[in-house]
């Protein structure tokens, strides 16, 4: 990889001495490439305290404090970083019991996390009960496949937000899970789920199309994969059915993955789905790339993983 | 020569006018990081949990009972002192709620032997005993189903061949793991009757293959957590002995 950056590089340079003056000043002032990266976690579950020494599966892992303190190394190195959370961040611990989820958010908020979306756990309070939290959450909650019109929700919830970092245009959705049969009805009340396939298409459409978004990532709380029933929407599915969606991060099924999984869209293009477990045991990390390099298209997108 | 460089030229500068703010995707380069004892846990943010964790923690390690002895829910073949507490317990918190709201009475409790997520230890109980025992938000519900639904559960049990904890019912299997003798507070069972019966949500919605809850007569949400019924029933019970009894057994010949 190294050695074929150099070649372009290269070339890219021989380019400029052909055509003399052309171009210099745009190359001169400018960076090589632009980096950024996507930090995400799914299902914390009030994890805030890490596991003890003796806890019998994940002794000595976790912690929000830790947590913080690598997010913070991370955005040292590169300041161009997004903090995402897949959704399930209440219950688990006697500190949804105690709190509600308010030091769930204010800790998220302290650790500036830039977007979440909602899991079915987020409504173990019910609707009122995450209502009631907001105020703590300093940062936006996006769902593009639940309809809070009809609920106390109402005008929280964005289906997609457009970060700019660098001048590379990041455009996130957040897509839920079928709440019917998984949640107690008088929990999500009036909330209406829509289809996962079908609303990825309109917000692809709008942040690739109308909003010329360079990465476009699913923040999805659908789950990784169902192996007993292939055909039910899943990350992997939805991954399949779509394009122009660079990265799905997952939850739900608190699925720990030895390394991001590639997947082909229905284009035959690659992108990614990740997840990292559950519990604030891990903390996902993707880089992008990105450069001016010309041929492109014909080279494709190169995946490291 | 000279129209070949102007011609180079002009391809140069649409390239150029085209691209020059169009960054393209590259490459993608994806890890996973642990969150473990190597990391420095930030002073702040560990400072900002502090008093809440300390709050809980005095809350969850405060003395409600004791328990005489240490009990487990292996400790018995078809029922065992810990769900015999789990049954009672949440007959003796939830009956007067149901009451007061319907004017009737709770006629039996049939819980899941699974349910009983840990053993309470000899020595002080606390609300994190209850934690800990069901961590779980499962609500009790009062279902009303008729006698002939209470024959399907008391076949049910005698074939799932487990302690599931029950309260009021009183169940006797034969050596082969045939009903013997059913009974609810030492009647038998009337088919035609309306019996309400105590449970979780998980139970109701046919979790551990109980269905026969359903088609239920009524159905009565009482917003109680089983948790919430336990630690309150700790609070109100000075020392913890459940044992194990006649409620359900099974005939040795």
């Amino acid at each position: 990889m190294k050695r074929r950056e150099f070649i372009q590089q290269t070339s890219a340079s021989a380019a400029l001495v052909t055509v003399g003056g052309f171009g210099l000043t745009s190359f001169a002032s400018g960076e090589k490439y632009k980096k950024i990266t996507i930090l995400h976690t799914n299902d914390v579950h009030s994890h805030i305290d890490p596991f003890g020494p003796d806890d019998g599966r994940n002794p000595n892992q976790g912690g929000v404090a830790r947590r913080a303190s690598l997010i913070d190394s991370i955005r040292k190195e590169n300041p161009h970083t997004l903090l995402l959370d897949a959704g399930d961040i209440f219950q688990g611990t006697p500190y949804f019991n105690y709190y509600g989820g308010e030091l769930e958010f204010k800790l998220m908020s302290k650790l500036k996390y830039d977007a979440a979306t909602i899991g079915n756990h987020d409504f173990d309070n019910g609707l009122e009960g995450l209502f009631a939290q907001m105020p703590h959450a300093e940062f936006d909650f996006i769902s593009a496949n639940y309809d809070f019109s009809n609920t106390v929700m109402d005008g929280l919830v964005k289906p997609y937000k457009i970060f700019n970092k660098n001048g590379i245009k990041i455009g996130v959705f957040g897509m839920g899970i079928k709440l019917e049969g998984l949640v107690d009805k008088k929990m999500y009340k009036e909330t209406e789920y829509l289809d996962p396939v079908e609303m990825s298409q309109e917000m692809t459409r709008i942040l690739k199309e109308d909003e010329k978004c360079d990465l476009i990532i699913c923040l999805s709380h659908i789950g990784y994969y169902y192996k007993n029933s292939p055909d039910h929407i899943s990350d992997l599915v939805l991954a399949a059915k779509t394009k122009d969606i660079d990265l799905i991060i997952g939850g739900h099924t608190h699925t720990f993955l030895p390394k991001p999984t590639v997947v082909k869209n229905s284009l035959g293009n690659n992108m990614l789905v990740n997840q990292v477990g559950c519990f604030g045991l891990n903390l996902g990390k993707i880089d992008f790339y990105f450069d001016k390099n010309k041929n492109i298209t014909s080279e494709g997108v190169s995946i490291t993983v | 020569m000279k129209l070949q460089h102007l011609f180079i030229t002009i391809i140069a500068l649409t390239f150029f006018n085209c691209k020059q703010d169009t960054w393209q995707l590259k490459r993608i380069q994806g890890e996973q990081i642990n969150i473990n004892d190597t990391l420095q846990a930030d002073a702040e943010i560990e400072a900002f949990i502090k008093p809440y964790r300390e709050h809980v923690n005095k809350d969850l390690d405060s003395v409600l009972s004791y328990a005489v002895a240490t009990y487990s829910k292996s400790d018995g073949e078809f029922n065992t002192a810990i769900g015999n507490l789990f049954a009672d317990a949440v007959y003796e918190q939830s009956n007067p709620v149901f009451f007061k709201r319907t004017g009737k009475n709770i006629d039996m409790v049939l819980l899941n032997h699974g349910g009983i997520r840990a053993i309470i230890s000899k020595g002080p109980v606390t609300s994190r005993t209850g934690f800990e025992i069901m961590p779980f938000e499962n609500s009790i519900v009062v279902v009303g189903i008729k006698g002939s639904q209470i024959n399907d559960m008391t076949n049910y049990l005698s074939k799932a061949k487990r302690a599931h904890p029950i309260a009021k019912l009183h169940l006797v299997l034969d050596v082969d793991y045939n009903v013997k003798e059913a009974d609810i507070s030492g009647e038998a069972i009337d088919t035609t009757r309306t019996y309400y019966v105590a449970t979780n949500d998980y139970l109701y919605s046919g979790g551990d293959h109980m269905t026969f809850f359903q088609p239920e007569e009524s159905l009565h949400i009482l917003d109680y957590k089983i948790r919430n019924a336990l630690i309150d029933y700790f609070k109100q019970t000075d020392t913890i002995k459940p044992v194990i009894d006649n409620r359900f057994i099974k005939l040795k010949n």
